[in-house]
């Protein structure tokens, strides 16, 4: 049956732009900027200091360690897989910063190399633990975190010593000077852009787009020539990488303590889940993981400002991980209805009757039995 | 988690298959424990220390104690296939339910005691609730479960307060030869968890659930009530955990479990005891061998002096380890025509 | 006519999201006896046995017990009923005895507790019953042979019982000699007055075994009655031919066959033998055969899936190892795969990521250009769709399998493979791939292409080869009929000169 017309061009996106914008903004993913703002309605009002530039600002410089780890956890969770080590990587770069800079600034960039290299390594080992060793990721991770701080602890002799020159700390603490109306632009804020659009634009190429697929469905993936093990590894890598950065900005401004970054990869992973991307993988945006960051720290402000204890903070993730995982799977297609024959197939009109055989069906409907034979 | 029937044997070899696998997982774990024994065994001589002295297996007995306890529990949750992550924070939750009530005094004792229990039995039920009605995995779930108790301990309790009773202190320290009363009680449980996974009905349909959830359900089995039983006794395993961590210290505490990281130990124990993470497959039996290693392994390398640290370093190396190689050895193939399938190749071959 | 039934089908019909897979089929089985279900691919055998298992409810039609109307809207209904099935694939836990699985649900009990004592007696005594006295009830059900298996199926069915007992193509994965022991089996089944419908593509065991035979084809029955009126033959003819229609698009002018690009010789891995085969530039050829033939396997060994572990390959004159996918792609070649929602597509995301998936995850130098020319392969395929940012989730079948195409065509390759290209696809959409097809040979590509649709098959294939058993059972020309292909596919004995 076909038409006799031409066909028009498929246009690259559906709708206006506007009506893109819309669309976008109901999904979790897109909800999440919409949460942002609306929570920061709230604070402000809750705090009208809070609306000022200079200390908005320093509330986003604040954030942006957490932001940044959270892009990091975007591409394992985004590949189906967890890393819960990030908290131990976090550790152990500080402590290396602690200790191997010392009070002597040249050491500054050698130093940052060698953690650089470090968190690299330590994801490489967690990618290929998952995926040659087959071992599940939170297990490769949480052993990691485990290995990780005993290691660390061992080799430092259990105490961190004491605070790196003043120089190094200036990352995470310091900022650009004397700019108008905001007063100061912390360093902090300048790295997350940096690393907020380089994430997004590695989403955007080759390597990003086979990320997604990965954890979309892993077996297509590999039937069209992906090398799977490569893609997540490298998610992985770039996820310690993330929290390597994450914690030289918490140098800056939190010191060098043995607590220091300690279940921060629960945050991460809160604010990823808050960010609306699936886990189990192939869906979300890497922006929207870092605005989820916000959304949680904007959350607990708020619940400061309301008297309630900043203890009760594990208390708001656990409660907002249960929540997203078990909603935002299903909001992603709420109001997005499939076209009439989405799953199934359309069989045309029979035009003669020798053509009507029947066509099978795309696929049985999922049999909650094992008994599907596929074929019949 | 799969219907797929495993490799055939070829034509020849049908007579011997019965027992073709030279050791079950349990016997394996068994037989590795031996081996460490003996090894800690020498080792401990050479530091002029007796391994099987009093002293030294009653510090064993009493290490294991905690640590089974928590993994009994978390093998009941991982055989139906879930998991659990929260039990450190009901362990500490117990310390402090149980601490707060008994307040030092004997006569409260019974009452600390089951409102910590009930305390437990209710988180448990919240998680497989979770897990059940919500259909969120159990890792997430309790993940949250615990990170909320967390929250609550943080809040509440700024240090350790609460007190033991001195009854339950006394029955914390003492013991029958070279082990504690704790750790008997231990073995006792363990014994009736296995028993009941053997002749009940509900230890069958556990493991129909975890090993295959759409085969049980063709066969009529309601697959959501083993999930929520197993999360139950979890949390009240957990809960005999922070009890006995309570006659231990005397206090209540909000982080001596996570302190202890229970959760992965438990897990770890739990894996090295031969039962599968994807559930359906495994034994108490397996469990307490895991524990048991652990605990030997943390008794030689105190008595060695390595340092703690280093300790931690080579558990986590072990848990990634013992996951890996269970993994491989229940690898489902595909049944091959003509020779024998290869291994690695089947990974990319998922289909019906 | 025998008076005794235990089992009466009326006006079975069943569909799927508007397509109709059985129409008014009757089936009537009588205790003792064994009565045979036959049909090509896609007949409807499989649905009828899920219904009558219970797995499925009939849209229309009528299932009568021992006289009595019954309904199953659960398998354990039909269970309890005395209508038992052994699937293709069984339901058995790997992890836990033979005993265990076959009481699964109903655990005998004394004084509360679970008996295991009475169970594993009692699943001796069903084992017994069948024959077989060496399997011991306390052995896992994953130690066992899958033949062996099967057995642990059909005591399960036996124990409930069952006045009914579905075997749906039991000897697909059995050994000539576990074909005995199946047989001697089901002997002493009937010898208890149970009725067995059994479903093969085996003609030598239906016409062993059977005493009535039900043919269906497209959904309908053909014929029911005695095997002792039927030949192999007779059989096959029934089972197929339909008038070809010129549906199938011609060749496209100037299309020449060329050197060879694809050649096997004597290869083989563990679910194919000894396959001699050549693809040649322009050419079409369909690989015919019936399910679990290997044919799937074979493409998927020459793309590097699950590799061969003996004999060679050789591709545009050169030999060549392909050990993976990724090697396929970059010795350009390609695999249409058979599921497309399984393993051709990522459901969640756009029809651009997923036509440019294969291309940016290779070959990612021809990203840029693959990029460019997308909007022209879509249209040329007519694709219809709201825009390239759509998710293929929310496409038509015949559209989602036409991204797939594109996803292939963008990596430009010199061998393309596919697997049941058409299945489960709308009319107008198999024109398109027809289509395409053609301009595939037309423009030097050598096409081998996998279909269980006869007229297919021989609609579109420069020659045919055919598979049986994980071999190649032979060759045809262009001008073979469904019932020689069906005839090389059974193994069954023509007639010649069939119509």
């Amino acid at each position: 049956m076909t038409t006799t017309a031409l066909p028009r061009a498929i246009p690259v996106h559906q709708g206006t732009t506007a009506q893109r914008a819309l669309r976008a903004a109901i999904t979790p993913g897109g909800g999440v900027f919409v949460l942002v703002a609306v929570l920061l309605v709230a604070v402000i009002w809750s705090n009208p200091n809070f609306g000022d530039p200079s200390f908005l600002i320093r509330f986003v410089g604040r954030t942006a360690a957490l932001a940044i780890a959270a892009i990091g956890q975007y591409y394992v969770i985004v590949s189906g897989e967890f890393d819960l080590s990030m908290g131990a990587v976090i550790a152990t770069q500080v402590v290396m910063a602690g200790n191997l800079i010392g009070q002597d600034e040249g050491r500054i960039l050698p130093v940052m190399a060698l953690m650089i290299a470090v968190g690299a390594l330590i994801g490489f080992l967690n990618g290929v633990g998952t995926t040659l060793l087959k071992v599940p990721s939170f297990i490769v991770t949480l052993g990691m975190f485990l290995a990780l701080g005993g290691l660390v602890k061992y080799l430092t002799g259990g105490a961190a010593t004491g605070n790196p020159v003043d120089k190094f700390r200036q990352i995470g603490r310091g900022g650009i000077q004397d700019v108008p109306v905001v007063e100061v632009i912390p360093y902090s804020v300048i790295i997350l852009v940096v690393v907020a659009v380089l994430g997004a634009l590695l989403m955007r190429s080759s390597y990003g787009r086979s990320l997604l697929a990965v954890g979309d469905n892993p077996e297509a993936a590999a039937f069209a020539g992906t090398s799977v093990w490569w893609t997540k590894t490298w998610a992985f890598m770039l996820s310690s990488l993330a929290a390597t950065i994450a914690g030289i900005l918490l140098v800056g401004y939190a010191g060098v303590h043995p607590s220091v970054g300690q279940g921060y990869e629960f945050q991460a992973i809160t604010a990823v889940v808050l960010g609306g991307v699936v886990l189990g993988g192939g869906r979300g945006w890497v922006l929207s993981a870092a605005a989820g960051a916000f959304a949680l720290e904007l959350l607990l402000a708020l619940l400061t400002f309301r008297d309630v204890e900043s203890t009760w903070r594990n208390t708001v993730q656990g409660t907002i991980i249960i929540l997203a995982v078990a909603a935002s799977a299903r909001a992603w297609t709420l109001g997005r209805r499939p076209s009439g024959s989405s799953t199934g197939q359309v069989t045309g009109p029979p035009t003669a009757p020798a053509v009507d055989t029947p066509a099978q069906p795309s696929k049985q409907p999922p049999t909650r039995s094992g008994t599907d034979t596929g074929e019949h | 988690m799969s219907a797929v029937t495993t490799a055939p044997r070829t034509k020849g070899a049908r007579r011997n298959r019965r027992r073709t696998a030279p050791l079950t997982s349990t016997q394996l774990v068994y037989v590795v424990l031996g081996l460490i024994v003996v090894v800690s065994a020498l080792l401990t001589l050479t530091k002029d220390r007796n391994f099987f002295s009093q002293g030294n297996l009653w510090t064993i007995f009493t290490a294991m104690t905690v640590l089974g306890f928590i993994a009994i529990g978390q093998t009941l949750v991982i055989l139906a296939g879930s998991l659990d992550l929260s039990v450190p924070y009901v362990a500490s939750l117990t310390t402090l339910v149980a601490g707060g009530i008994m307040a030092g005094s004997d006569a409260n004792v019974i009452r600390g005691v089951l409102t910590a229990l009930a305390v437990a039995a209710l988180i448990g039920l919240a998680s497989g609730l979770i897990v059940t009605l919500l259909d969120v995995h159990g890792f997430i779930a309790t993940l949250g479960v615990g990170l909320i108790i967390s929250g609550y301990l943080a809040s509440n309790y700024q240090g350790s307060t609460g007190q033991a009773a001195e009854d339950l202190k006394f029955f914390g320290v003492t013991g029958l030869g070279v082990m504690p009363y704790v750790a008997i009680f231990m073995f006792v449980a363990a014994g009736l968890v296995w028993a009941a996974l053997r002749w009940t009905r509900w230890g069958h349909h556990l493991y129909a659930v975890g090993g295959n959830r759409a085969v049980a359900r063709m066969s009529g089995v309601r697959t959501a009530y083993p999930v929520i039983t197993a999360h139950v006794l979890c949390a009240v395993f957990a809960a005999l955990a922070g009890l006995t961590l309570l006659s231990r210290t005397g206090i209540g505490s909000p982080t001596i479990g996570s302190q202890g990281r229970y959760d992965l130990f438990s897990i770890a124990a739990v894996v090295l005891g031969g039962t599968l993470l994807a559930g359906g497959k495994g034994s108490i039996v397996g469990t307490i061998g895991g524990v048991a290693i652990f605990a030997v392994l943390d008794n030689v390398m105190g008595v060695m002096g390595i340092n703690p640290f280093l300790k931690d370093f080579v558990r986590g190396l072990i848990i990634v380890l013992a996951v890996a190689v269970y993994a491989r050895r229940s690898i489902v193939r595909r049944p091959a025509r003509f020779g024998h399938a290869s291994a690695l190749g089947s990974v990319l071959k998922e289909d019906a | 006519m025998d008076a005794a039934v235990v089992l009466v089908a009326r006006g079975m019909t069943k569909s799927f999201l508007g397509n109709t897979v059985l129409a008014d089929v009757d089936v009537v089985l009588r205790p003792s006896e064994v009565h045979g279900l036959v049909g090509e691919n896609g007949a409807g055998k499989s649905t009828l046995m899920k219904l009558l298992a219970g797995v499925y409810q009939p849209d229309s039609g009528t299932i009568e017990l021992d006289g009595r109307e019954v309904g199953f809207g659960h398998p354990v209904q039909a269970q309890r009923a005395g209508v038992s099935t052994v699937f293709q694939e069984f339901n058995l836990l790997p992890e836990r005895t033979i005993a265990e699985n076959v009481y699964l649900g109903r655990e005998p009990r004394r004084l509360g507790l679970v008996d295991t004592g009475a169970m594993n007696r009692d699943t001796a005594e069903l084992l017994a019953g069948l024959g077989i006295t060496h399997l011991k009830p306390g052995t896992l059900v994953r130690q066992l042979s899958v033949a062996e298996q099967q057995v642990v199926e059909i005591a399960k069915a036996v124990s409930f019982d069952a006045k009914v007992i579905q075997m749906d193509e039991p000897t697909a994965s059995l050994a000539d000699h576990e074909v005995e022991l199946l047989y001697s089996i089901i002997e002493r089944l009937t010898g208890r007055g149970v009725a067995i419908l059994y479903v093969s593509h085996r003609l030598k065991e239906v016409f062993d075994l059977c005493q009535t035979i039900t043919i269906l084809k497209d959904g309908r029955q053909v014929s029911s009655g005695p095997a002792s009126e039927l030949t192999e033959a007779s059989l096959v003819r029934q089972m197929v031919g339909r008038p070809l229609t010129s549906y199938f698009p011609d060749k496209v002018p100037g299309t020449e066959v060329g050197e060879v690009r694809l050649s096997l010789q004597g290869a083989g891995n563990p679910y194919v033998d000894g396959v001699d085969l050549t693809v040649r530039a322009g050419e079409i050829v369909g690989l015919a055969g019936l399910q679990g033939s290997g044919r799937t396997e074979l493409v998927e060994a020459v793309f590097g899936v699950h590799p061969f572990d003996r004999g060679s390959m050789t591709l545009d004159g050169k030999t060549v190892t392909v050990r993976s996918p990724r090697q396929g792609v970059r010795r350009r070649l390609a695999l249409v795969t058979e599921d497309r929602k399984a393993k051709g597509l990522a459901l969640n995301q756009s029809i651009l990521d997923n036509a440019l998936g294969v291309v940016r995850a290779v070959l990612p130098s021809r990203a840029g250009a693959a990029r460019r020319e997308l909007p022209g392969v879509l249209s040329s395929l007519e694709v219809s769709a709201r825009g390239l940012d759509q998710e293929v989730q929310f496409l038509s079948g015949g559209n989602q399998q036409k991204v797939v195409l594109a996803r292939w065509l963008s990596i430009e390759p010199r061998v393309v493979l596919m697997d049941e290209p058409t299945r489960g696809i709308d009319v107008g959409a198999k024109h398109a791939v027809y289509e395409l097809m053609r301009q595939l040979a037309a423009d030097g590509v050598a096409v081998l292409m996998v279909s269980s649709e006869l007229p297919e098959v021989i609609g579109m294939s420069d020659r045919i080869l055919v598979m049986r058993d994980g071999v190649l059972a032979g060759e045809l020309p262009a001008g073979a009929t469904e019932e020689q292909v069906l005839a090389l596919a059974t193994g069954a004995a023509t007639e010649d000169g069939a119509a």
